[in-house]
């Protein structure tokens, strides 16, 4: 353990109200903690500039899983066990349900929590590609009000967000899709659990008349954030299922990647295999 | 007894969280260590600065200037300081500079960052290849830490006329013991009477290195140093050399302070400074007649040793001694060298240099019958080495050895000829997976290399206790490869007594002999030998001199060891090792019986590779192997299984990535390991030949498993995916890929 | 600069308080503060499992758990499975089955496997691997692991 304790503090906040009006009061000093699965480790690590955090753990205001009009409504604290037990999640979004399920190992997902995935924003966070198909919205809160973000115009650089200092993610908001669709998502990882992802690709497809009505392809660990693959989709929407562009949509991912070297993965490999997984993805399309 | 599945000894301390582990070793008063390290790779120190915010005079602060004896670490070669002084070279990354000490364990972490070095920086060398082209003369007079030449015959009478020459370049990558216990160490130094006790408790394997390390570090006699060896968590060889150094440094803080000291690594630090398995390069040439009889080997095998010797000249005579694997060929030369790099230097890991040449030559024999249009399985057959054959060393095989049976019952055991065919077929479909099955056959000498075992000779004892059970005195360390309860079974065995009769004492130098290092699969066949020797005469002292009469039940037993004890106040027996009359070694030559006997086996593998990922998914994972008696399956098998894990770790994943010659994926979620996810049930099968030097017939299993995994996976990825260049293990994804496309994109 | 906090919990059972501060780690107030050494370190990162205890009812990595949040919880840990001298049937079957090696993975390995029975009485081979998953050994290999968690699945205590 390399920090040095008696430089920080922490404040546990009772209310929501309470942690706001902190924040605000001192903005960009207090770092919010929810599970403390990411901050833990690099504070363990001595590499923590932060030394005074605000904890949200016994927030109720941002905890739990609702139905909410045509969307289901993700508390922030809400953990990636919480995600993989609920059963409106298992019939909406099994996305999400693999995506939790791939985070880490059980001690991981009991603790960590999908506000502090988004927060976190590592671009190799495995719930981010999945949120991101499904066309996801965050609703974030500070004593100003409440607003919403599309989740895909979150993310704006490097560990950058649309979130302003006093600004704490309240709720994921994610449609619900209607009708029949295809779901998909596979991370590939340094090892089969308790890994991190060296690519990561999640897809929502809707199919009408056997054509691709409407699609959205997440990616992780690609770009210096979780991203669309806007070109890919773009070749690919219109078109029909049994005949799908598959050399032109792997071509066009190339546009939406800008991999990097790094010890867990060369950029070589990073974009080939997000090319191969975007194929996989199309040949379990075209069979569904 | 011998031959059952007894409990583990210490088990039930395990599983309740008692057993006592160095860092749940609280001493009053006790201090926190640090290290201070160097962050160049080469260079002359001019100043050590400590900076500001930080109360100095409250710590303990030891640099080479302080040390008392000899600032140089007694180990094979007496050749690494303890800590650079000013005006030193510093020769790689992570070299230990000062050390502090604080009671506040935060505070002594937040002084950790304000010490800075002022170094004038040298170039380094940092690969095999810069260091034997002498780019930079940075040890001795060629960069050689070690040099070993054996020879049979002479291969140059054959190249020109063979059928076959075949050649091949097969790299190993570096290899993490990622124990679970980090390195650690407690120490307290006491002046009594106007003399100087030094005490460390630590985790490691061979208590009388740090030892002598100590005697040599503060310059006394061997009676005013103490090291007891506490529960420890996992080492593999990661701490057989290097505990000397930071029990050293312990004992130092300890001696400077007059308090006790607790050096504890985190992860990273342990992860980054301490020992390695040894990269390692080595060239083969190898020539066949025409149906594929072997006539000559030829080895160039390379190591990288490092900024210092350590274990490097032990390790290279092991891979050297390996490198011509279980083949007979009339023509032999193996040149094997370990260079010096600036880089922390690697030392003992499981399999000690012999994973490293095997894993050459059996790619290299799947690569051979290739080219010669042969099957693996019968190239192999052919050119087994059998009773009666020569290895390079000139050591004649004396026992009835049967390499092609121990091969044919790993193949009928993973189906090897109908998944061949099967695979065939299946691998032509368009589907991104495909599959292959690959083995390796091998052999691991049990026990030191050459004389090193006359060198040692070893002592080892027991003695009986006041309650009339038995205690085992010899400094061979559990460190959860059941070297408690094998021993207790050997000695119960040899004593015709219950096995909850006998346990073993603690490691601790002042109370037991030196029975030599844990390491090298010696502790079962060389100290179980010796205890084996002791208990018997233990017995017979006793049945001489009138407690015990033979035949006698076990309560006769203990009722006559605790008369004896009563009256003789004290009763213990030791033994020595003795060299078996028929084994001669010349260290110079490299000629004679390099070890007194061999385990053998064959390891097969299935594999099946996602080509949209380059993932390698091990289906299933076959060992047979013939080690002699078994003391305790259920022990031996979790040996195996364990070694297999790791070999397959080393054949896929585990990659040590180094900037400047340190380790820069030095987190435990970048240096990839096995969970429980990532393996197959590894199927172990003993094939019991007696040997007479073991006890009970018994031969070592500890490295053996190490040996087999990584050629045997990766003959299976050629069986899968056709003549790639696979030569080299970690076969990562990335480098999958890589070796993929230049096949298939030109 | 922060205040220490009186943290009081239930550990193994017990009520236990001390002064701490409040972003101690979990891991340290076992370990130092109770001096329940039971709980291991083997790499600081979340990444191992040694640290791995129960925080009401969950299995968590307590070197990633600031004490704060801990305040009012119930904690198992390696000392509080065994009842006084008698062995959970888990515990009996790592020592039957010889799944602890070096011991330094088991007390967490025991955590989660307790876990991993409580909520499902009667895995399957792969649900035990992925249940334990977060928990790694380098010396088993994991078999020996897997089989004393099948035999204290199906009653036994091992052979
Ligand atoms: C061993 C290990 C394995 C892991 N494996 C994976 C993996 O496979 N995949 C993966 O995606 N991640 C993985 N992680 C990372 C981590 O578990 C996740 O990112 C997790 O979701 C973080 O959530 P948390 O609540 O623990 O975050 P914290 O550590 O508490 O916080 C993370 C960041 O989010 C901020 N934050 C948290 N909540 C809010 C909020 N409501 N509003 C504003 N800011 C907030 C914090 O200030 C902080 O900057 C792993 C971590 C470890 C230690
Ligand atoms: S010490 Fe907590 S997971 Fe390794
Ligand atoms: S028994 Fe040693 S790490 Fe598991």
């Amino acid at each position: 353990m390399r920090a040095y304790l008696p430089d920080c503090d922490l404040r546990v906040a009772a209310t929501l109200d309470d942690a706001l009006a902190l924040l605000a009061a001192e903005p960009g000093v207090w770092t919010p903690i929810a599970g403390g699965t990411d901050l833990m480790v690099v504070h363990n690590a001595g590499r923590l500039k932060a030394t005074r955090f605000l904890d949200l753990s016994r927030l109720a205001e941002l905890r739990g899983i609702a139905e909410e009009g045509d969307c289901l409504a993700f508390g922030a604290l809400t953990s990636f066990t919480e995600v993989r037990e609920h059963p409106a999640v298992h019939r909406h979004f099994p996305n999400l349900v693999k995506s939790a399920r791939v985070t880490g190992a059980l001690a991981i997902q009991n603790r960590g929590t999908l506000g502090g995935n988004i927060v976190n924003a590592s671009p190799a966070a495995d719930t981010p590609p999945s949120l991101l198909a499904y066309g996801a919205e965050l609703e974030l809160v500070s004593p100003r009000g409440r607003r919403r973000v599309a989740y895909d115009h979150f993310h704006l650089g490097y560990k950058q967000m649309d979130l302003a200092p006093d600004e704490l993610v309240a709720r994921i908001l994610v449609p619900k899709p209607q009708g029949h669709s295809f779901h998909y998502f596979r991370k590939v990882g340094t090892r089969q659990a308790q890994a991190i992802a060296k690519v990561c690709l999640a897809a929502h497809a809707r199919v009408q008349d056997g054509v691709l009505a409407e699609l959205r392809i997440g990616l992780g660990s690609v770009a210096p954030v979780p991203a669309r693959a806007r070109h890919a989709e773009a070749t690919l929407l219109g078109q029909p299922v049994a005949a799908l562009p598959v050399a032109a949509a792997r071509a066009a991912l190339l546009d939406d990647m800008s991999p990097i070297d790094d010890i867990r993965a060369s950029a070589h490999y990073r974009s080939v295999v997000t090319q191969n997984v975007l194929s996989h993805m199309l040949r379990e399309l075209a069979t569904a | 007894m011998i031959g059952a599945s007894s409990h583990r000894k210490e088990g039930r301390a395990k599983v309740t969280g008692a057993a006592l582990y160095t860092d749940d070793k609280f001493m009053p008063g006790a201090l926190h260590g640090v290290t201070i390290r160097s962050q160049v790779p080469r260079g002359i120190l001019k100043a050590i600065r400590f900076g500001e915010g930080i109360p100095w005079d409250e710590f303990t602060i030891v640099t080479a200037a302080d040390i008392p004896g000899k600032n140089l670490v007694a180990s094979v070669v007496h050749d690494q300081p303890f800590l650079v002084g000013i005006g030193e070279e510093i020769t790689h990354m992570e070299q230990p500079v000062v050390l502090l000490a604080h009671a506040d364990r935060h505070l002594a972490e937040k002084a950790r960052r304000a010490v800075s070095l002022e170094v004038e920086e040298l170039p380094a060398i940092l690969d095999i290849q810069s260091s034997l082209e002498l780019q930079q003369v940075i040890y001795g007079p060629n960069n050689l830490l070690k040099e070993i030449r054996i020879q049979k015959g002479d291969p140059a009478t054959v190249w020109a006329t063979a059928a076959h020459v075949i050649e091949g370049e097969y790299r190993t990558g570096a290899q993490e013991q990622m124990y679970l216990e980090t390195n650690a160490m407690v120490a307290q130094v006491e002046e009594k009477e106007g003399q100087t006790w030094v005490t460390v408790w630590g985790s490691l394997q061979c208590p009388y290195y740090v030892h002598n390390a100590l005697k040599q570090l503060f310059d006394l006699p061997g009676d005013r140093v103490r090291v007891v060896a506490m529960e420890m968590g996992g080492a593999f060889g990661g701490k057989e050399d290097y505990p000397s150094v930071n029990g050293g440094h312990a004992a130092l803080l300890a001696w400077k302070s007059g308090l006790p000291v607790k050096l504890i690594y985190d992860r990273e630090e342990d992860l980054a400074c301490t020992t390695k398995r040894h990269p390692s390069r080595t060239l083969l040439k190898t020539a066949f007649d025409a149906d594929g009889q072997l006539l000559a080997i030829e080895v160039d095998f390379a190591i990288d040793g490092g900024a210092y010797a350590t274990m490097s000249p032990v390790v290279l005579s092991r891979g050297a001694l390996h490198a011509a694997g279980v083949y007979c060929a009339p023509h032999v030369k193996v040149h094997a060298r370990a260079v010096a790099t600036n880089t922390p230097p690697p030392g003992a890991f499981r399999g000690f240099g012999a994973p490293q040449s095997l894993f050459a030559i059996e790619r290299h024999m799947d690569i051979c019958a290739r080219k010669l249009g042969l099957d693996p399985v019968e190239l192999r057959r052919k050119n087994f080495l059998r009773m009666g054959g020569t290895m390079a060393t000139g050591q004649v095989i004396r026992e009835d050895l049967d390499l092609g049976g121990i091969m044919d019952r790993a193949l009928a055991e993973i189906g090897y000829h109908d998944k061949r065919a099967a695979y065939a077929i299946t691998n032509q479909e368009d589907d991104p997976i495909k599959r292959g099955v690959g083995f390796s056959v091998f052999m691991h000498g049990c026990g030191f290399t050459g004389s090193g075992e006359s060198y040692l000779a070893s002592v080892a004892g027991v003695e009986g206790l006041a309650d009339g059970t038995v205690s085992i005195l010899a400094a061979s360390t559990e460190m959860g490869q059941g070297k408690n309860t094998v021993f207790s079974q050997i000695v119960a065995e040899a004593l015709k007594v219950p096995f909850d009769l006998v346990d073993v004492a603690q490691v601790d130098t002042d109370h037991v002999p030196n029975s030599g290092p844990t390491v090298a699969s010696r502790s079962t066949m060389m100290v179980g030998r010796i205890l084996e020797d002791a208990a018997i005469g233990f017995k017979q002292a006793l049945v001489q001199q009138g407690f015990l009469k033979e035949p006698y039940t076990a309560e006769e037993f203990r009722a006559g060891v605790q008369r004896a004890v009563e009256t003789l106040g004290s009763v213990k027996c030791y033994g020595q090792y003795h060299k078996p009359a028929n084994i001669t070694w010349n260290d110079a030559t490299y000629q004679g019986d390099a070890y007194p006997t061999y385990s053998w086996a064959c390891y097969a593998a299935d594999v099946a590779v996602d080509l949209d990922i380059f993932e390698v998914k091990v289906e299933d994972f076959v060992t047979v192997q013939e080690v002699g008696r078994v003391v305790n399956p259920r022990l031996a098998a979790g040996q195996i299984e364990g070694g297999v894990a790791q070999g397959i770790g080393w054949g896929l994943w585990e990659e040590v990535t180094t900037k400047q010659g340190r380790m820069i994926n030095n987190q435990m979620t970048n240096y990839i390991i096995p969970t429980s996810a990532d393996l197959p049930r590894i199927r172990v099968t003993f094939l019991e030949n007696a040997h007479p030097a073991g006890p009970g017939g018994a031969k070592g299993i500890g490295e053996l498993p190490m040996d087999g995994p990584g050629p045997a996976l990766v003959n299976a990825l050629e069986a899968a995916l056709g003549p790639l260049r696979l030569d080299e293990v970690p076969m990562t994804p990335e480098r999958l890929l890589a070796r993929w496309e230049e096949v298939s994109h030109g | 600069m922060a205040d220490h906090i009186t943290l009081r919990m239930k550990v193994n059972g017990e009520d236990r308080s001390v002064e701490v501060h409040p972003f101690a780690r979990l891991l340290d107030v076992l370990r130092e503060d109770l001096r329940l050494t039971g709980t291991k370190e083997g790499c600081g990162e979340g990444e191992c499992g040694a640290c791995t205890v129960l925080v009401d009812g969950r299995v968590v990595n307590s070197c990633l758990v600031p004490a704060a949040q801990v305040q009012g919880s119930e904690i198992v840990t390696v000392e509080g499975l065994a009842k006084g001298d008698e062995l959970s049937p888990l515990q009996a079957a790592f020592v039957a089955h010889n799944g602890a090696q070096c011991g330094f993975c088991t007390p967490g390995m025991l955590v989660a496997a307790t876990d991993l029975l409580n909520r499902c009485p009667n895995p399957t081979e792969d649900a035990v691997r992925e249940g334990l998953a977060g928990n790694l050994c380098r010396c088993t290999g994991y078999s020996k692991i897997l089989d004393a968690v099948h035999t204290a699945a199906s009653g036994g205590e091992g052979k």
